[in-house]
C-alpha cells in the first residue's frame, strides 16, 4: 500500500466510526439516563429549595421560585447570632460521634465473636439480634422511656445517646463483612502468638474498614438526624439537638421557614464532611458488599 | 529444632472420625511430607499439631514434651498456609516482623532480624512493598518468611505451592528444599502433589481416609509400595494393575500370561503391578509378558507414553529412544522380574517374593 492509500483508508475508517457512533445510540441508554436524571431532580429539589428559601426574606418565603428576589444572609446572622445553635449543634455533634465510635466498636466486637467463634447458643443469639431490626422505633420508644426514666437518664445527653450505643443493623452488617475474612489470617495471628482481642484489633479490623466506614457513615447520619427518641427524651432546650432545636423555631404563631431552612443548611455542612471523608471507603464498601453477597 | 511424635492420635468432628489412630515419629530436623488424596485428614493432622484445633484422644509431643493442651503460641512452631495469609495491610517488612511481635527482643535486634530473613530469601527490596504489589511466588515467600523469622521448632506447611503457577512451584519447591538444608529445622509439609512429596521429603507419610497407609523414604515408598494404594499414589503415570489368579507354576494373568513366580502367602487371587517405565517393547521371537494394540501416543519430549490395549484394560509403557510403534500396532511388552510387584487382590497387601 502506498502513503496515500493508507491515509485515505484511515479517513475512511474514522467516518466509519463517527457515522457509527451516531447510529449506535442504545434506546436503553436514554431512557436509563434519562431515568437517572429524573431521580437527581426529584433528589436535589429539596436541598436546592432549603438554600434558597434560607437566603429569602420572610414574606417571599411562599413564592415558590427559587432564585430569591432579593437574596439576603439576614436568617444566617440570625440564627448564628441566637446563642442557642450553638448549643444544640454541639448536643448533636457529641451524642453523633459518640454513638458512631461506640457503635462501630461493639457492633463490629459482637459481629466479629458470632462469626468467628463457635459457641452453642450462637444462632439463637445471631437470631435474637437480628429479630430486634423487624421492630421500628416507634414501638421502642415507650420501653426505652420507662427505661431511661427508672434509671433517671431523662434530660441528659446519655438518655439521647443509650439506645443507640450499639445497633442490630450494625452488628448484622459486620458479622456478614467478617465472613469475607478468611480464618488462615486469625489462625496465622493465634499461631504468632496474638490474643484473641488482638487479633480482632489489629488484624481482622483492618481487613474490614470499607464495612467499618460504611457503618460510621450510617450511624452518624442517623444519629444526627435522629428526631422522635431526642424530642422525647429531652425537654430543656440547652439539651436539644439540632433537628429538635430547629423545630422550636415554628412554635411562635407562624412557621418561620427561613430560620428553620438555614439552620438545616447549616446542619448539613458536618454530614458532607463525614461524608466527604469517608466517601471513597463506602463506595468500596458497597461494591464489596455487592460482590460478596 | 525439635522432635514430633503422634501417639494414637484420634480426631473425631462430632461424631465423625476423621483421623482413627495416627502414630509416627519425626526426627529432629527431618523434612517430612504428608501425601494423599483430598479428605484423607491431612490438614486435619496439621492442625492438630500447630495447637488449632482440640485433639479427640492420643498424645502429640513436641520436643518430647506432650503439647496436648499448650496454645498455638505456646507450643514454638510456625506455619505457612496455602493461600499465604499475609495481611494485606501491611508492609512486607511489617509483615515479615509480624511474628516478633511478642518476643522479648530489642526493636534494632527485632529489625536485624526482619532485614535477615529478607536477605535469606533475596527479598530486601522487596521489604518497603505491600503485598498487592507482589506476584504470587513473592507473596509466598514473604509468608515463609514470616514464619522464619521465629525461628521455631517446627514448620508447618499446609499445600504451600498449590496457588502458584508449575513453573513458579518447582522453583519455590527447590527453594524451600535449599532453606531446610541452611537452618535444619524440622519440617512438616503437607500436599495432594506426589511429585512434591517425593521431591521434597526425607521420608513420605502416605495416608488416605484418616489412615496412615506407609512411612518411608521416596525410594521405599516408590520400590515397595505396602500396598495397592499406595502403589497407585505414588509415580507418574501410575503403576499398571493387572488381576491374576494362583496356578501350580506361578501366577496366571486375565489375558493369559504366565508369571512364573509364587509370592509368599499368596492367596487365590493375586494382582500384579509394573510401573511403565519397566515395561519395555519386547524382541522378535522373544517371549512376551503383554500383547496389545497400540491406542494412544503421548510424546513428552525425551520418552513416549504409549497405551496399550490388552483386552479389557489398558497399560502405559514409557518408551525411549525414537524408533516407536505406531497407532493401532500390535506390540509386545516385556518386564524384569524383579520389577514385578505383587498384591493380595483382596486384602490389597504387597507380598514379598
Ligand atoms: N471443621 C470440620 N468439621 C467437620 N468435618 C471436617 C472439618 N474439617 C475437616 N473435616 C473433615 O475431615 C476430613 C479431613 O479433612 P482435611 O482437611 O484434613 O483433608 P485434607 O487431607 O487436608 O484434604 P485436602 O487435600 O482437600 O486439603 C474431611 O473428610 C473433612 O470433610
Ligand atoms: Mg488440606
Amino acid at each position: 500500500m502506498s502513503n496515500s492509500e493508507i491515509k485515505a483508508s484511515s479517513q475512511t475508517l474514522e467516518t466509519a466510526k463517527t457515522t457509527s457512533s451516531f447510529s449506535n445510540v442504545d434506546p436503553g441508554k436514554v431512557i436509563r439516563w434519562t431515568l437517572l436524571f429524573l431521580g437527581g431532580v426529584v433528589m436535589v429539589m429539596p436541598i436546592v429549595f432549603m438554600i434558597s428559601t434560607s437566603l429569602k426574606w420572610p414574606h417571599e418565603i411562599y413564592e415558590l421560585s427559587i432564585i430569591p428576589k432579593e437574596p439576603t444572609l439576614e436568617n444566617y446572622i440570625y440564627v448564628l447570632e441566637d446563642g442557642r445553635f450553638y448549643q444544640w449543634f454541639w448536643n448533636s455533634l457529641l451524642i453523633a460521634t459518640a454513638t458512631t465510635i461506640s457503635a462501630v466498636i461493639f457492633d463490629s466486637m459482637v459481629g466479629y465473636a458470632l462469626c468467628k467463634f463457635k459457641f452453642s447458643g450462637r444462632m439463637f443469639v445471631f437470631v435474637a439480634i437480628l429479630s430486634t431490626l423487624m421492630i421500628p422505633t416507634e414501638m421502642l420508644v415507650i420501653p426505652w422511656y420507662i427505661m431511661a426514666r427508672d434509671f433517671g437518664w431523662l434530660n441528659s445527653h446519655w438518655g439521647i445517646m443509650f439506645p443507640g450505643m450499639m445497633t442490630a443493623f450494625g452488628t448484622f452488617l459486620m458479622k456478614q463483612f467478617f465472613e469475607t475474612v478468611p480464618d488462615d489470617f486469625l489462625e496465622a495471628a493465634r499461631i504468632d502468638g496474638l490474643n484473641e482481642f488482638q487479633i480482632w484489633w489489629s488484624v481482622a479490623m483492618p481487613l474490614v474498614t470499607p464495612a467499618l466506614s460504611a457503618l460510621a457513615i450510617f450511624i452518624f447520619l442517623g444519629n444526627w438526624t435522629a428526631f422522635i427518641w431526642p424530642l422525647i427524651v429531652t425537654n430543656s432546650p440547652h439539651l436539644y439537638t439540632l433537628p429538635v432545636g430547629l423545630t422550636t423555631f415554628s412554635v411562635e404563631q407562624s412557621v418561620q421557614w427561613e430560620l428553620i431552612m438555614t439552620g438545616a443548611a447549616l446542619a448539613t455542612i458536618p454530614t458532607l464532611i463525614v461524608f466527604l471523608l469517608f466517601q471513597r471507603y463506602i463506595i468500596r464498601g458497597v461494591v464489596m458488599a455487592g460482590l460478596k453477597g | 529444632m525439635a522432635t514430633v511424635a503422634f501417639k494414637n492420635l484420634v480426631k473425631a468432628y462430632d461424631k465423625t472420625e476423621v483421623l482413627h489412630g495416627i502414630n509416627l515419629e519425626v526426627a529432629d530436623g527431618e523434612f517430612v511430607v504428608f501425601v494423599g488424596p483430598s479428605g484423607c485428614g491431612k490438614s486435619t493432622t496439621l492442625r492438630l499439631l500447630a495447637g488449632l484445633e482440640e485433639i479427640t484422644s492420643g498424645d502429640i509431643l513436641i520436643g518430647g514434651r506432650v503439647v496436648n493442651n499448650l496454645e498455638p503460641k505456646e507450643r514454638d512452631i510456625a506455619m505457612v498456609f496455602q493461600n499465604y495469609a499475609i495481611y494485606p495491610h501491611m508492609s512486607v517488612r511489617k509483615n515479615i516482623g509480624f511474628g516478633l511481635r511478642t518476643a522479648k527482643m530489642s526493636k534494632e535486634d527485632k529489625e536485624k532480624r526482619i532485614e535477615e530473613v529478607g536477605a535469606m530469601l533475596s527479598m530486601t527490596e522487596l521489604l518497603d512493598r505491600r503485598p498487592a504489589q507482589l506476584s504470587g511466588g513473592q507473596r509466598q515467600r514473604v509468608a515463609i518468611g514470616r514464619a522464619m523469622v521465629r525461628d521455631p521448632a517446627v514448620f508447618l506447611f499446609d499445600e504451600p505451592l498449590s496457588n502458584l503457577d508449575a513453573q513458579l512451584r518447582t522453583q519455590m519447591r527447590l527453594e524451600i528444599k535449599k532453606l531446610h538444608q541452611r537452618v535444619g529445622t524440622t519440617i512438616i509439609f503437607v500436599t495432594h502433589d506426589q511429585v512434591e512429596a517425593m521431591t521434597l521429603a526425607d521420608r513420605i507419610v502416605i495416608m488416605r481416609d484418616g489412615h496412615i497407609q506407609q512411612v518411608g523414604t521416596p525410594t521405599e515408598v516408590y520400590r515397595h509400595p505396602a500396598n495397592l494404594f499406595v502403589a497407585q499414589f505414588i509415580g507418574a503415570p501410575s503403576m499398571n494393575l493387572i488381576p491374576g489368579k494362583l496356578v501350580a507354576k506361578g501366577i496366571e494373568l486375565d489375558g493369559g500370561a504366565l508369571v512364573p513366580v509364587t509370592p509368599i502367602g499368596a492367596s487365590a487371587n493375586i494382582t500384579i503391578g509394573i510401573r511403565p517405565n519397566d515395561l519395555t517393547l519386547a524382541e522378535e521371537g522373544e517371549p512376551a509378558l503383554l500383547e496389545g494394540q497400540v491406542s494412544v501416543i503421548e510424546p513428552l519430549g525425551s520418552e513416549t507414553l504409549i497405551y496399550v490395549d490388552i483386552g479389557q484394560r489398558e497399560v502405559v509403557a514409557t518408551v525411549q529412544g525414537r524408533i516407536l510403534p505406531k497407532l493401532g500396532e500390535t506390540v509386545r511388552l516385556n518386564a524384569p522380574q524383579d520389577e514385578i510387584h505383587f498384591f493380595d487382590s483382596d486384602t490389597e497387601i504387597a507380598l514379598k517374593v
